[in-house]
This record gives C-alpha cells, structure tokens and sequence, in this order.
C-alpha cells in the first residue's frame, strides 16, 4: 500500500528541525479566554492582541452582542439548510439588506464563508473558454475558485499595470474575461492602483472583481473599500467580502449592479451546496455592517494606530513589507522562518500575539510576523506593543 | 515566423540571467529539477518569454510544461494560432 501521507514527508521534516530548535510551534496557540477585541489569556498569561483582523473591534460591541443572543432565542441554534431550501431565514435576507444598504448595491448574495464566495463566483463566472486574469499574490481562496472552474488561468506580477495590460492585449477580443484583484494585500498589507487596474480592464472589455476583505469598513470615505477610496466601485463588477475581519463574525458575501446577479443563487455550488450561516450569526452581522456605516470616528483612531505602529517599528529598525502604513496591517520581514518563529515566540512572551506567515502562502517565500491593528487598541496599547517589539528583537537579534 | 530552433536558441537566451547554477541546457532539461527554480523565478521568466514572443502562456499551460524543450514546443504552437 502506498501511504498517501507520505508526500507531506518534507513538511513534517521541516516541522520537527523546528520545534528541535527549542521554539513552541506557532501553529497551535491556544486561547484559553478572550478579554476584549485587544486582549485575551494564552498559555495563563494576559496578551496583547495584534494578528486578528478584528479591524474594527466589533466582536465584543454590545449591540452586535445583543443582537446574537436574541436571534439565538426566537430562531434557535442552525438552520440545517441550504440557502436555496429551507436555510433563508427572514435574518438571511436582511443581512443582505444589510450590505445593499452598506455598499449602495443593487444585490447581495450571502455565503458560509468568504473563502466559499471567491471559490463560488469565481469558478462559477468563468467558464470553459473564459479567462480568469489574477494578480500572482492573491489570496489562496481566489486561486482555489480558478482551480474549481474551467476557465483559463493568467497570472500577472503583483500590483503590475503594465503587465495586466499586456496581457489583457494579448487575449482573443471576443473571449470572457474576469479580472480578480484584490484592495488590500493581506501578507504585506499594501495596496492595489485600482484606479489605473479598473481602466484598464474596462478598456479592454473585461469583467472586474475586488475582493475588499482587508478594507471593509475602514478604508473609504464609507468603509466601502479601496475600490470607494480610489472611485471607482462604480466599474467594478463583483466586490467580494467576508465577515471574519471588520464585521466581527463569520460569513462572506458578493455584492453586484449586475442586472443579472440573482441567478448566481441557483448555479453557485458553494452556496447552493452547503448549509446557511446559524440565525445568530446573522443577526451579528447585520447589526455590525449598520453600525460600520457610521464608524468615522473609529476610522480615524484605526488610520491613528496603524501609522504610529508602522513608524515606531520602523524607528526600531525593522524592515516592513510598506513604505509607509497603506492599511491596518503592518508587516515585519524577518530573514527567515527559524529567526520568525524565534521572534514570534519572544514576543509572545513578552505578552503579545501577532501572526506568523510562511510560504507558501507569503510572496518571495518571504517569513513575515504581520500585525494587524484594531480601532480598539489604545493609544497605549500601541505604545506597549512598540516596547515589547523592542525588547523580543533585541533578545532574539533581530535588531 | 521562427521556427523550432530559433525559438529554442531564444528561449536558451532568455533562461541566462535565471540560470544562476549555470546549468548546461538540453531540450530535456527540467525547470523545477534541474534548474531549481521557485514560482517568482518561473513567473519572471514565463514573463521574458511571454513579451518576447508576444503570446500568453496560461497557468493551465504552465502546468504541463515541464522541460526547456517542452515550452519551445508551446512557444511554437502559440505562434501558429
Ligand atoms: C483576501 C481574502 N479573501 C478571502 C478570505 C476568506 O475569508 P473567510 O475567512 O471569510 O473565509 C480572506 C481571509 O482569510 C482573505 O484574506
């Protein structure tokens, strides 16, 4: 018999050179209690938390709290259901209100999760014949979709203009094409030139989505996003989202102009396919994307947070993945994946928790420890955080 | 149009600046093994060669071509269509 697992044969090697080292293994921290939206117990001890995509800090907000529980009473725990029989609560259809509200949409199409909507729309969209055009650093999601479908694959150099246009030029006039960028990159927290990227593709007779996963409810003057902040949400097509980063839930969703969009419901197997999201989580969701509409101030704070932690960490020394804070998350570049997962250990000592990122699902096979902030994180906060990323790089030889 | 070894002797070209371990180039020499390259690499590369002939390589491509020889083959049915 050969064992199937025996291809992962590297990876459990490389594993164990690791934790031979001495570090814990980073991938499998335990929260033992979570205090706030900034704070909770690991390993007994009170930490700082500074890699949770909880932008806005809104899983512990009273209202979206409030919110969950009554639904939880009047609609119970699950829906046991598919989206297209009996799991569309009357919840379902307003958190799509909810979003039709939020992005001033026309439709809005609720899914498990944001991994499920690109794995859906994209594959579903594009065809056999079709070509998906993606930016090479996109999310794993985004790629996946590409691999369910049938379409085409062309890959262009990261946030490239020339090179999306090259190869736009290049393509049959009369074939399907779908642009997939995304707002904000996760790993190094930049941003896409959507403005130049949306032209281009309208010019050359493409379809454009943008996933808008790290910008919801922060970026743009309404929290609608990179595609809001640099005018063009108007010529996107799609915009993808989730509810794991801002909303403080879970769940993702498309919403379109598109005067076709609603037979999306029927022919997307990913939303078709799999049950609905529970009554609670509904009604957090939509209670969280109201308020976010009216979150300038928070906006503001979290613009604050990321550019003092971007500037004090570059003050220290270390090498970020942005020139400057483009999003609210900052990327620290170590020089390898031993030195990370030393630092990443040092820092969670020192009481605070950001994430360790690898390849492969970083660019240039690059180790990076990514912060992300939060508009609940204080002023303080940040100015603890800067002295806790002092003392773990001097202990560790970063800096 | 280029034919076979014209395309070859440029495609050989455009592998240099990539071939850091200077490996010696045959039609079976493989990207991943013998050249050793990582996905950045591959993608610079499929870029050179993409302008170069003004064609596009799709990733679907991509996948089954696995030998210098193999993607002058590709090259060569590109510029036929
Ligand atoms: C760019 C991007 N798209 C999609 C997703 C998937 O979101 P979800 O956590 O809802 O599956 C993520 C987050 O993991 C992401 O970073």
């Amino acid at each position: 018999m050969t064992d199937l697992l025996s291809k992962f044969d590297p990876l459990i090697q490389e594993r164990e050179n690791l934790l031979a080292t001495g570090v814990k293994d980073p991938f499998s921290l335990v929260m033992e209690e979570v205090l706030s939206p900034t704070v909770a117990i690991c390993n007994g001890k009170e930490t700082i938390l500074l890699g949770t995509y909880n932008y806005m800090g809104m899983t512990f907000d009273d209202d979206v709290r409030q919110a969950g529980l009554k639904a939880l009473e009047e609609f119970g725990s699950g829906t046991t259901g598919s989206r297209v029989l009996n799991g569309t609560y009357s919840l379902h259809r307003d958190c799509e209100e909810a979003l039709k509200e939020f992005y001033d949409m026309d439709h809005a199409m609720v899914f498990s999760t944001g991994y499920q909507a690109n794995l859906g729309i994209i594959s579903t969209l594009a065809g056999k014949g079709d070509y998906v055009i993606l930016d090479i650093d996109s999310h794993a999601s985004i790629y996946d979709g590409c691999a369910m479908g049938n379409a085409e694959i062309v890959a262009f150099r990261h946030n490239d203009v020339e090179a999306l246009e090259k190869r736009l030029k290049r393509l049959p006039a009369e074939a399907g094409k779908l642009v997939v960028l995304e707002g904000v990159y996760s790993m190094l927290g930049d941003v896409a030139p959507l403005k130049e990227m949306v032209r281009i593709c309208k010019e050359n007779g493409a379809m454009v989505l943008v996933d808008e996963a790290h910008s919801m409810g922060f970026i743009g003057e309404n929290g609608r996003g990179v595609c809001e902040e640099q005018g063009v949400i108007d010529d996107v097509d799609f915009i993808i989202g989730t509810f794991s980063k801002s909303v403080g839930t879970v769940g993702g969703f498309c919403v379109s102009n598109h005067p076709k969009a609603e037979i999306l419901r029927l022919v997307c197997r990913p939303y078709v396919f799999t049950a609905s999201l529970p009554p609670s989580v509904m009604a957090t969701a939509s209670t969280s994307i109201r308020k976010l509409m009216h979150s300038g101030n928070k906006r503001a704070h979290l613009w604050e947070n990321s550019k003092k932690l971007h500037q004090g960490l570059r003050d220290l020394g270390f090498t970020l993945g942005t020139p400057e804070a483009q999003s609210a998350i900052i990327a620290v570049i170590m020089p390898d994946l031993e030195k990370g997962a030393m630092m990443w250990q040092a820092l969670l000592a020192e009481g605070l928790y950001v994430n360790l990122a690898r390849p492969p699902a970083t660019p240039a096979n690059m180790t990076l420890l990514r912060c992300s902030l939060c508009a609940e994180h204080t002023s303080e906060q940040v100015d603890q955080i800067l002295g806790m990323f002092e003392a773990a790089g001097k202990a560790v030889g970063a800096i | 149009m280029a034919n076979r070894e014209e395309i070859m002797a440029k495609v050989s070209e455009l592998i240099g600046p990539f071939n850091n371990k200077g490996v010696e180039l045959a039609p079976g020499t493989t990207f991943q093994g013998d050249l050793e390259w990582d996905s950045l690499t591959v993608m610079d590369f499929v870029a050179a060669v993409e302008d170069e002939f003004d064609i596009i390589i799709t990733m679907n491509m991509q996948a089954e071509i696995e030998t210098v020889g193999q993607l002058a083959d590709a090259v060569a049915k590109l510029m036929e269509n």
